[in-house]
């Protein structure tokens, strides 16, 4: 059976562990027609030109995961920001785990998606927002939506600011053979709130893991959402992120993807523009080795005057590693005085990486400026040799220049202890102890 | 005191502007019915008097042709053609046979007169070679004496399946195979006549060698197909040109040119397309799907350049595969749209050879509701060590009913390569005009120097000869703005 049979045939069993009362469950059965009718999409899609699901459909996935599955904290702590203080929501298999996480009510709701389906007093806002900018259409999408139970719930009230960074981890232990999990997280920050998300997706084990992942975040007017992503998974996970987020008049969102690890990632982030005034930053550097395969699929979607985008994405690609770019940027006829940019650097390193790059605009405003670039090239040979000359190892050197060229990216991280350890994570990917503090 | 000229008045222009060149030629033709079947296909071999292989090549074309659908990724929206309710074959039946212009039918210089093109003007200007292609059939070809001095051909397909088999049975179908796409495979069944072209080894052609296309006989699509052969060492610059007379009808056109440049030759391509774009409201004009494509071997080099201000639908991605080391690959275009015109267009620059670059220049200048897209292939084999290439793609917008895309690919396997691609959008800026009012530069004056500015790159990629040409076309879709 493949996994398509798979994953169809067993909603009826999942369809027994949750409510099927909640109106929810409407928008579940309507997803898993659209899924059953478009199946995973192929490489023949535009959109999958370049990053094939075969592999991963053949696997044998288990889709219900041991809910006594636990993990000890001292295990699991280097995979927290532990060097400051944070909110935490943590699932391990696709399961929530109270012990090691600390969520708030206070003020600010930093909690669960299975919670808030359950309580009646959060029924309005589900109602108002859930499934409201993912796509509906798109059938991994509509897959995680039709297996909607469990994800990080997280509301900012009007004028309310998160006091600490909210971290959402997703621990996957291995006692099964190969596991499938769809986390579905919803994040709304209201009028004038504020709040930094970090995201981690980590597997403790050597068993394939398959995440389908879908978040969506809406921003009312003038809030501002920092939200990171950590991807530096083991080589037997898989990971398709699918993020959508709506914005309103002066909102700010600001994503960073930071892709070291894992088998295959394919990262969909959407931005869609609902108001004047807003801005957008998608931010990403990418780093791989070995057999991994990074693709980002961005949309930035102006429907609105007066807004800005600005897109930066660089990769270092080594041994067999594949990297694909696709970044779209749409500018609506009533879209004037848009500001929309785009850069894409990439350096490859090693004789048998390929990237991909496919960086498109398309106008229907004229007065805008939209502008894009993309690059693929090698380190300056001369300042190589200047600072070989002045007796630094190629490579350190190397690692030197390379970090240089990742470094715009990094420099809008706003919680300094979370740069440190991206910057750790970069030393460590390019293999070198630069023997200083970057 | 004189009018300001805004840009409002400029997009006005622009819209009521009708096409110029509208007129029709009434020369007795011979036209076969509608329809295609494998008939139809023998019959057109048989009328051109072709050998059997000649006939077996255009049936396997059209047994693929029938297998294949028609591509729908372009970014263009169209109602597409019945291909059986097409005439395949349609020529002048008063085939001249004329050494000098006196025999040429009056009526036909007249045409070319109008079109600012005449034989005579050519011929003193500039010493270009002109080989007509009234609708399918050649009808006159000029300063064929001097070139066949020198051993190079030049002459319509046609005749060089008849007189240098060898060559066209070699070479015919290498670079765009039959199958390689919808478009190529049904010019390769019906392909009515077109140019040939070979310079033999360190032969640089001493004139530029031109052909204009015209498309006249209402209802017959124009299938043409040129090959040229550059052989080692040797140089040319063929100059390709297009009107059409106006019609409601939509006309089909699918051309196919194939481009060889053997060691260290050198081939530079110049198009200037102007076929009837349809009225102010969308109806008529011509669908045109190109297939134009080019080889080098180790140095050489293959330059295209196109000013593409013509055609309701545009399809067309002239292409360089640089399989030799140290090859050259440039494309150079403009493309204009205006009214209801869709372009999608753009190259490909396949680099397989070590050492290999390419250059892309692409202008798009979109007005009216027109839309206007760059697709681009670049393409970094693993084997091609250090190649290296630029991208740019600029996109023009007058108006907010119009739209441009950019749709760039680039793919590398080989980390020794460069690549940059780089790509604007924008308006006629409001302080530039009013730097230039300020320089004391009116308004008019400024857009024109603004257009003309953006699209000088490429401008000057064209043959002197052919540039005066080009700006004369050019005005027909931006009167006003281009100075």
């Amino acid at each position: 059976m493949d996994l398509k049979e798979k994953l169809i045939s067993s909603f009826l069993a999942f369809e027994n562990t949750v409510n099927m009362e909640h109106p929810v469950h409407d928008v579940r059965t309507e997803a898993i027609k659209v899924f059953e009718t478009k199946g995973f999409p192929n490489k023949k899609e535009e959109a999958w030109k370049y990053t094939s699901l075969n592999s991963l459909q053949k696997i044998d996935f288990s889709l219900f995961p041991n809910w006594e599955n636990t993990l000890e904290y001292k295990d699991v702590r280097k995979y927290f920001l532990h060097e400051i203080d944070s909110y935490k929501i943590v699932f391990v298999d696709g399961v929530y785990s109270s012990y090691l996480s600390e969520t708030t009510h206070d003020g600010v709701d930093v909690c669960l998606m299975s919670s808030a389906m359950n309580k009646s007093e959060y029924q309005p806002v589900i109602d108002v927002y859930f499934n409201q900018v993912a796509s509906k259409d798109e059938p991994l999408t509509a897959l995680n939506t039709a297996f909607t139970r469990e994800g990080a719930y997280i509301r900012i009230p009007r004028n309310k600011v998160a006091k600490k960074p909210i971290e959402i981890l997703h621990f996957s232990t291995g006692n099964e053979a190969a596991l499938m999990v769809q986390p579905r997280n919803l994040i709304i920050a209201e009028e004038n709130a504020e709040l930094q998300v970090i995201e981690r997706h980590q597997s403790l084990t050597s068993n394939e893991v398959f995440t389908n992942c879908v978040t969506e975040i809406f921003a009312d007017k003038n809030a501002i959402v920092d939200y990171y992503k950590v991807q530096n998974d083991v080589a037997t996970a898989s990971l398709i992120d699918n993020t959508y987020i709506s914005q309103k008049n002066g909102s700010s969102v600001n994503v960073h993807t930071f892709s070291f690890g894992g088998k295959l990632t394919r990262n969909n982030l959407n931005f869609y523009q609902n108001g004047e005034r807003i801005n957008s930053t998608l931010k990403g550097v990418t780093i791989l080795g070995e057999k991994q395969h990074v693709d980002h699929h961005t949309l930035v979607y102006h429907k609105q005057p007066n807004c800005e985008s600005h897109q930066d994405y660089k990769g270092i690609f080594g041994e067999n590693s594949i990297g694909v770019f696709n970044g779209k940027i749409i500018v609506d006829k009533i879209a004037q005085k848009t500001d929309a940019f785009q850069q894409n650097n990439n350096i490859l390193i090693s004789d048998k990486a390929t990237i991909n790059s496919k960086p498109q605009l398309e106008i229907f405003a004229d007065d805008v400026k939209c502008s894009h670039g993309c690059t693929i090239g090698q380190l300056d040979e001369e300042a190589l040799f200047y600072l070989q000359s002045r007796g630094i190892p190629k490579r350190e050197a190397q690692a030197l220049l390379m970090y240089a060229f990742a470094n715009n990216v990094l420099e809008s991280v706003r919680i300094p202890e979370l740069k440190a350890r991206i910057n750790k994570l970069i030393a460590m990917k390019l293999g070198v102890n630069l023997g200083f503090n970057l | 005191m004189a009018m300001a000229y805004t840009e409002e008045q400029l997009k006005k222009e622009l819209e009521t502007k009708e096409y110029e060149y509208g007129f029709y030629t009434d020369i007795e033709s011979d036209t076969f019915p509608k329809g295609l079947n494998e008939e139809v296909v023998i019959a057109i071999s048989k009328k051109k008097e072709e050998p059997e292989w000649m006939t077996q090549w255009r049936l396997e074309s059209f047994r693929a042709w029938k297998e294949m659908k028609e591509p729908e990724w372009a970014n263009v929206d169209y109602e597409k053609p019945d291909f059986q309710d097409i005439s395949y074959y349609s020529a002048p039946t008063k085939k001249p046979k004329y050494n000098s212009l006196d025999e040429v039918d009056p009526e036909l210089l007249d045409t070319f007169k109008r079109l600012g093109i005449s034989l005579d003007e050519q011929k003193k200007l500039a010493g270009v070679a002109v080989d007509i292609v009234m609708d399918s059939v050649s009808v006159a070809t000029t300063f064929r004496k001097t070139l066949a001095e020198k051993g190079i051909i030049f002459c319509s397909i046609s005749d060089a399946i008849k007189e240098h088999p060898e060559l066209v049975r070699k070479y015919l179908g290498t670079v765009v195979p039959q199958k390689d796409n919808f478009y190529a495979a049904l010019n390769s069944a019906v392909f009515s006549d077109g140019s040939f072209c070979y310079i033999p080894k360190g032969v640089r052609c001493p004139m530029e060698l031109s052909t204009y296309f015209r498309i006249n006989q209402g209802g017959t699509g124009q299938f043409e197909r040129t090959l040229l052969i550059a052989d080692e060492g040797s140089y040319v610059s063929y100059l390709e040109g297009c009107t059409a007379p106006s019609r409601d009808e939509n006309q089909l056109h699918a051309a196919v040119v194939e481009l060889i440049a053997m060691d260290n030759a050198e081939i530079k391509y110049s198009t200037v397309q102007n076929w009837y774009p349809g009225d102010k409201d969308g109806k008529g004009g011509v669908f045109n799907f190109v297939t134009k494509r080019g080889w080098c071997e180790n140095h050489a080099k293959i330059s295209w350049t196109q000013v593409e201000t013509g055609s309701a639908i545009t399809w067309k991605y002239p292409s360089c595969v640089l399989k030799g080391d140290y090859s050259i690959g440039e494309f150079y275009s403009i493309a204009v749209t205006n009214n209801h015109q869709q372009a999608d267009t753009g190259t490909k620059m396949v680099h397989l050879g070590k050492n290999t670059r390419s250059t892309i220049i692409s202008k798009g200048i979109s007005a009216g509701q027109s839309q206007n897209s760059y697709r681009g292939l670049v393409q970094v084999h693993s084997r091609a060590e250090n190649a290296r290439n630029f991208s740019q793609c600029d996109s023009l917008l007058m108006g907010n009913a119009c739209g441009a895309h950019t749709f760039p690919y680039i793919e590398v396997k080989n980390k020794t390569a460069q690549i940059e691609h780089e790509a604007t959008t924008s308006k006629i800026g409001e302080d530039q005009i009013f730097y230039c009012n300020q320089r004391g530069i009116d308004t008019e004056s400024a857009i024109a120097l603004i257009v003309n500015g953006f699209g000088k790159e490429v401008l000057n990629k064209l043959p002197m000869e052919f540039a005066v040409e080009a700006q004369k076309l050019l005005q027909i879709s931006l009167e006003g703005s281009v100075g």
